[in-house]
């Protein structure tokens, strides 16, 4: 299977096999006009299987948060053809609307369209909790 | 604008600052009864309160302030389907500072981000409580002169007892504080308050009996261990009668041990124990008023001289 190289863009690897349209969907990179290429099930000597995702687009979007997903995946930056960045996600210190709280008595289960957002309160772990009640995401 | 939703919002010498005010005011009322003229407070009670709805409204009038609110959510356009966000940004045009209860946890952080005026948590569900926090350390400090070098237990509910993860928090920012945890297996305090306490640098002893420990106390706080927390029955009465706080079992404390409930009680503290001098609960219930006043006072950035 041929996928063509990319001259600027990025290039998301070592994605747990089966995660790819996950973040994908997270990334809502349904929304750009940019080619995109989502390869599934890749033969991989560390993994077994992973996915990819191919971006061909210097797209201006949080990578970060996908440390929450998945902190062991690679993320490459490729300019000119050649890869000038080379780094895993690091854990955000808050995500917003990834994860809901599950505690029947936090507000966001009857506040009109209040975010949910979550705190990185312990890196070893890790730990998110919910920033109104600080209920542990599960 | 500041708001104060959790002890932790505020710094050891805020508190401090808290302390020394509150006291002044105990000592020199007449001086203050003036300082909120022309001031409101709204008191935004959406779930029932006696202590702390009262004591706030005391609060504001005795510093020559004027209150408005509701006591009960029905009361109120929530009854109507209002998000605590509306509700909030049109009572902040009609008060210049607001202390709110509500059975949502996080509803008064929520308030904060949308009021013009201060917010202070007056208890959201089973989460926070930072004036019964206040309310603690100021009955502590008048009763040992200090937070350092203290001994101090907790009995009973240490699981859901949110005045208990609130104030283990406070004094753990003080020196040499030593928490006695006196609770069943099955009301145990929780891991993430104790890694929380200090970064986990804080000593915590661990027991089920109060008959064991209680001679080692400085302070004993004693909680509801409530039916309701129990799976099965004969566990709650197989344990209910060992947290209960009687002359007895006093027999072996310090004679300058101080005990306190943030109240109601139901029976865990026997009646025969509140004449004794070391009984501190209801000048606790005292106290609250006064660290409500001082923080009003601050929150308004008023200061007396």
């Amino acid at each position: 299977m041929n996928i063509d190289s990319i001259t600027n863009g990025i290039v998301i690897d070592h994605i747990k096999a089966g995660k790819g349209m996950e973040i994908y969907k997270f990334l809502g990179l349904d929304a750009y006009e940019c080619s995109v290429a989502l390869i599934k099930n890749v033969p991989s000597k560390k993994m077994g299987k992973k996915d990819i995702i191919k971006i061909d687009s210097l797209l201006d979007i949080d990578l970060n948060a996908l440390g929450y997903i998945d902190p062991n995946i690679t993320i490459n930056v490729i300019k000119n053809e050649v890869r000038t960045e080379k780094y895993h996600p690091e854990l955000p210190e808050r995500i917003t609307n990834i994860i809901k709280c599950k505690n029947p008595r936090c507000i966001t289960t009857t506040e009109q369209e209040l975010p949910h957002i979550f705190k990185l309160t312990d890196k070893n772990g890790p730990v998110y909790r919910c920033l109104y009640c600080e209920t542990k995401a599960q | 604008m500041r708001s104060v939703i959790d002890i932790l919002d505020l710094s050891v010498d805020e508190i401090n600052s808290l302390i020394d005010t509150a006291n002044d005011i105990i000592e020199n009322p007449a001086k203050y009864q003036k300082a909120c003229e022309g001031k409101k407070l709204a008191s935004l009670f959406f779930e029932p309160s006696t202590r702390t709805r009262l004591s706030f409204e005391a609060a504001m009038y005795e510093l020559g302030g004027h209150v408005l609110g509701f006591s009960e959510a029905q009361s109120s356009s929530a009854a109507k389907g209002e998000s605590v966000s509306d509700t909030v940004k049109v009572v902040s045009y009609y008060a210049d500072i607001i202390a709110m209860r509500h059975p949502k946890e996080g509803a008064p952080m929520v308030a904060s981000f949308k009021s013009e005026v201060p917010i202070i948590n007056a208890g959201d569900g089973g989460h926070n409580h930072p004036t019964q926090t206040l309310a603690d350390l100021l009955t502590i400090k008048r009763e040992k002169g200090g937070f350092d070098n203290l001994t101090v237990g907790l009995c009973g509910d240490l699981k859901f007892g949110r005045t208990v993860h609130s104030l283990i928090l406070a004094l753990s920012r003080y020196s040499n504080i030593k928490f006695v945890l006196i609770s069943p297996d099955e009301l145990r305090l929780p891991d993430y308050v104790k890694q929380e306490a200090k970064n986990g640098k804080i000593e915590f002893l661990e027991t089920k009996s109060l008959e064991d420990v209680i001679s080692t106390l400085d302070i004993l706080y004693m909680t509801r261990v409530q039916r309701e927390r129990f799976f099965n029955e004969a566990d709650y009465i197989r344990l209910k009668d060992s947290y209960i706080l009687t002359p007895e079992k006093l027999k072996t404390a310090k004679e300058n041990l101080c005990i306190m409930h943030p109240l109601p009680r139901v029976n865990e503290i026997s009646v025969a124990i509140d004449d004794d001098p070391r009984a501190c609960y209801f000048k606790q219930a005292m106290y609250g008023k006064y660290m409500r006043m001082a923080l009003i006072l601050m929150l308004l950035g008023i200061s007396v001289k």
